[in-house]
């Protein structure tokens, strides 16, 4: 007899949405979405076991449930927390979760280089809009940050762990999706470090989709390295048969210079699902295929508008038509200078998506 | 009728004597006017010779700028290029190799750098944007140039000079800029 699951209602910042027994409350406020969905930076809903680790998602609990109406001591973790009918659930309306995660946020940030100028996330980073919105302009903490020297984590991924949150999202990418893990986090408490073994390469088809699930800058792709900031790049739906993965991707590009590839991200910014299926991506689509020619156009990609990647774009906008060689005679006017005749930026004989890592002086001084 | 200030004047409408309609007394009163301003202080100044010195917050030609040891301060974060109005900023980053970190400060640096002078319109987002005080506007503007070309300025153009090579040229380039510490 298959069990009829339970229709379950809670009420989040006064709003109250209903879902099924099983659901946590993260998922539920996700539901009603928009501010009302706490932050997370280790929670992936398609990472079986993930969250529980950063605390971002925190949120008070006014009333258990209809059954025992006492409220929760103490503030939860709302990614790991299953909601139970008639739960009172309050995010952004309560004092004590605000003031907690902006604790939370003091926290992630203790050993964090804050290095964004440098960082290839930047633009795209959950830590820069948590902090942005949660954190204080200035730090307390007096000692030194725990350094690492940068690290290889494969040919194509870089480890910056000096930017890593211990969020345990690519251990578990590697746990699920790959079938042998060869990297996780060694040590304890703040000596803890996401490393390989003996710096032992992770060759697996689909190890690159850590790069997507890092919710910081500490895992990212090599051959985007430095090759330019993600708000300059124009990213575009596309897709390409692909016998490993679903091939359908996003393009990040330069005008026709494929310079990324990533998985197609949600609302969450997590991997989206196609078919009930989440659209991971294999590294041979993400790390080998940098021609415009190897995939099909699907159209260009929902960009949030308050983001920073939304910037110089105009979805929207209707060019007028040019009637300057109609008046004069169908004669274009003369150019009084044409810049790429003059700059030596995005120089078309250097191609950047044709070179495996980052460009070095060497690359530029041909 | 009130009057709305007291720097009203009546216009006299006394017919003209016989000395006012000989007018060569009026314009003997002008010239006079003219000829004491030959004794007065001048207005203008010899420019080139002479030079006015701007205000501390005058901005003009942007410099890059180095730390005291000479390492570039530019990480080519491009935020200066998405704060500009005027979209004069490009620029293409690289990685610092292992034999280069006398050179930059950052593992990433700008390779290529450009502003468009012909664009800038010098409001100096540019320098309020850097997070690695790598850009400011000095006191200079871009001189006048015979070809459009001329006001594309590369990085070597922009780049402050060299403060243990040439001091005294990197401390007039500073100007009345406080030293950057950091
Ligand atoms: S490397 Fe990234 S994904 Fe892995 S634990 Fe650190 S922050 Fe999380
Ligand atoms: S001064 Fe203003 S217009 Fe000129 S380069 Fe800087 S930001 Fe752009
Ligand atoms: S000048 Fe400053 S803002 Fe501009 S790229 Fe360099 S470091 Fe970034
Ligand atoms: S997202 Fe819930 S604890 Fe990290």
């Amino acid at each position: 007899m298959a069990e009829q699951k339970q229709i379950l209602k809670v009420t989040i910042d006064n709003i109250s949405v209903e879902v099924e027994q099983g659901t946590t409350v993260l998922q539920a406020a996700r539901k009603i979405g928009g501010d009302v969905a706490p932050p997370a930076m280790c929670y992936y809903s398609k990472l079986n076991g993930s969250g529980g680790k950063c605390r971002t998602c925190l949120v008070e609990i006014a009333a258990g449930s209809s059954a025992d109406p006492r409220p929760m001591p103490k503030l939860v973790a709302s990614c790991r927390t299953p909601v139970m009918d008639g739960m009172v659930v309050k995010n952004i309306t309560s004092e004590k979760v605000i003031d907690a995660r902006n604790g939370v946020v003091e926290f992630l940030l203790i050993n964090h280089p804050l290095d964004c100028p440098v960082c290839d996330q930047a633009g795209e980073c959950d830590l820069q809009d948590l902090s942005f919105n949660h954190g204080k302009a200035s730090t307390r903490f007096e000692f030194e940050r725990r350094t690492f020297e940068k690290e290889d984590v494969g040919p194509n991924i870089q480890l910056h762990m000096n930017r890593c949150i211990l969020c345990y999202r690519c251990t578990y990418v590697a746990d699920q999706l790959t079938n042998e893990r060869v990297h996780g986090v060694l040590d304890r408490g703040d000596h803890s470090e996401i490393s390989t073994y003996i710096s032992k390469a992770i060759d697996n088809d689909f190890s690159g989709n850590m790069i997507d699930v890092c919710p910081v800058g500490a895992l990212t792709d090599k051959t985007f390295r430095f090759k330019n900031r993600v708000w300059f790049t124009k990213p575009v739906d596309a897709h390409r048969d692909c016998e490993k993965c679903c091939g359908k991707v996003t393009l990040w590009r330069r005008g026709r210079d494929v310079l990324r590839v990533t998985a197609r991200k949600d609302e969450w910014n997590e991997v989206q699902s196609f078919e009930g299926n989440t659209g991971w991506i294999c590294n041979e689509c993400r790390f080998d295929k940098k021609h415009i020619g190897d995939w099909e156009y699907d159209g260009e990609t929902n960009i949030k508008r308050h983001s920073v990647i939304a910037q110089g774009k105009y979805p929207w906008l209707v060019m007028p038509k040019e009637i300057l060689p109609d008046v004069m005679g169908g004669r274009d006017p003369k150019l009084m200078m044409d810049i790429h005749d003059v700059s030596e930026v995005n120089d078309p004989i250097i191609d950047l998506s044709k070179i495996k890592g980052p460009s070095t002086s060497k690359t530029f001084n041909k | 009728m009130q009057a709305l200030t007291n720097r009203l004047k009546l216009v006299n409408r006394k017919p003209m004597t016989f000395v006012e309609k000989l007018y060569l007394w009026n314009i003997l009163k002008g010239m006079a006017i003219t000829f004491r301003h030959i004794f007065k202080r001048k207005a203008t100044i010899n420019y080139p010779e002479q030079k006015r010195t701007f205000s501390p917050v005058f901005r003009g030609l942007q410099v890059l700028n180095r730390d005291e040891e000479g390492k570039e301060r530019c990480t080519a974060c491009g935020l200066c290029a998405v704060a500009c109005p005027a979209e004069a900023i490009t620029m293409e980053a690289a990685e610092r190799s292992s034999n280069e970190t006398h050179l930059y400060r950052e593992e990433k640096f700008a390779a290529r750098f450009e502003i468009n002078m012909l664009r800038c319109i010098f409001c100096g987002l540019c320098e309020e944007a850097c997070p690695k005080n790598a850009i400011y506007l000095s006191q200079t503007f871009a001189p006048s140039n015979y070809s459009r070309k001329g006001f594309i300025y590369k990085k070597d153009d922009l780049l402050i000079p060299h403060p243990k090579e040439n001091p005294d040229a990197y401390a007039k380039a500073l100007g009345e800029r406080k030293k950057i510490t950091n």
